[in-house]
């Protein structure tokens, strides 16, 4: 049961990234690139995956616990300089390649050398952040 | 550009999907956490099926042909030489570990529960993915791009 609902909910979320067009890269950059021919219906992506996240969060958070046990996530509150230089570096990462981590884990599927490269060299920067943290 | 309605039917599978790992396993649905976790060895049971569903959909999908309209699903690529993208992957990698989340983590789940925290950092790679993209498409797109 465990397994086949995260099986199911990685499943779920990559028909959602195709879905949506976030595996074009051509796209999320046209996107990004305001001053192109911008494609701002890609703005729906975050808009349908909020309202419906928000929304259904709602109802299960009024439990105790998660269906399958465990506890619910706690988290980090304060803005920090990790947080800000992080993302200041992902987003100069996403709008050169168009490429975030979930599409292109989705987009592996292609065997595409450009995917692979990107791919590999995503989990050694995380290797590399973790070490620098540690 | 022609618009389109796929954005927000796809963005509402993501939305369910970062319910349905809430409300069963209480995780968090952020891809760049459980890809940097999956490669660390931490709590694979359920990182690993998640992951292969992941991988798993981009080797269905396609296969469902044109009844759905999705054969375009890994068009539309653009052309970069290969330093390029692996310079690029390194900053995604290092970035949101640094930075404890991705599009996903921070823009989906995070705004999805008000944190201030994503929401911050969701503004700061929004903008500077926007200048990295107008850089590379306009100043420099001669010098990167694949010949």
């Amino acid at each position: 049961m465990s397994t086949f609902i995260s099986l199911l909910s990685g499943m779920i979320f990559g028909l959602g990234l195709i879905i949506s067009g976030m595996t074009q890269p051509g796209k999320v950059i046209g996107f990004l690139d305001i001053t192109g021919d911008w494609q701002w219906d890609l703005m729906g992506v975050m808009g349908g995956a909020l309202g419906v996240h928000a929304l259904t969060r709602l109802f299960v958070i009024r439990r105790e616990e998660p269906i399958l046990g465990g506890a619910f996530p706690r988290f980090t509150l304060e803005v920090d300089r990790h947080l800000l230089g992080g993302a200041v570096i992902f987003g100069l990462g996403w709008g050169i390649a168009g490429f975030c981590p979930g599409p292109a884990i989705v987009s592996l599927a292609t065997l595409d050398a450009n995917i692979v490269v990107f791919v590999v060299m995503m989990a050694i920067g995380m290797r590399a952040a973790k070490r620098l943290q540690s | 550009m022609t618009f389109s309605f796929t954005p927000i039917i796809g963005g509402a599978l993501i939305g369910l999907s970062a319910t349905i790992l809430l409300a069963f396993h209480g995780k968090v649905a952020g891809i760049s956490g459980i890809f940097s976790g999956a490669l660390s060895g931490e709590a694979l049971s359920w990182r690993a099926p998640f992951l292969l569903g992941l991988l798993a959909s981009g080797v269905i999908v396609p296969l469902t042909g044109d009844q759905l309209g999705l054969h375009e699903a890994f068009s539309n690529s653009v052309p970069r030489t290969l330093w390029v993208t692996g310079l690029a992957g390194l900053l995604v990698g290092f970035g949101t570990r640094l930075g404890s989340g991705c599009t996903s983590g921070h823009g989906i789940c995070g705004l999805g529960r008000a944190s201030k925290r994503s929401l911050a950092a969701t503004l700061t790679f929004m903008f500077t993915g926007a200048v990295a993209a107008f850089v590379t498409q306009h100043l420099i797109f001669d010098l990167i791009k694949q010949s």
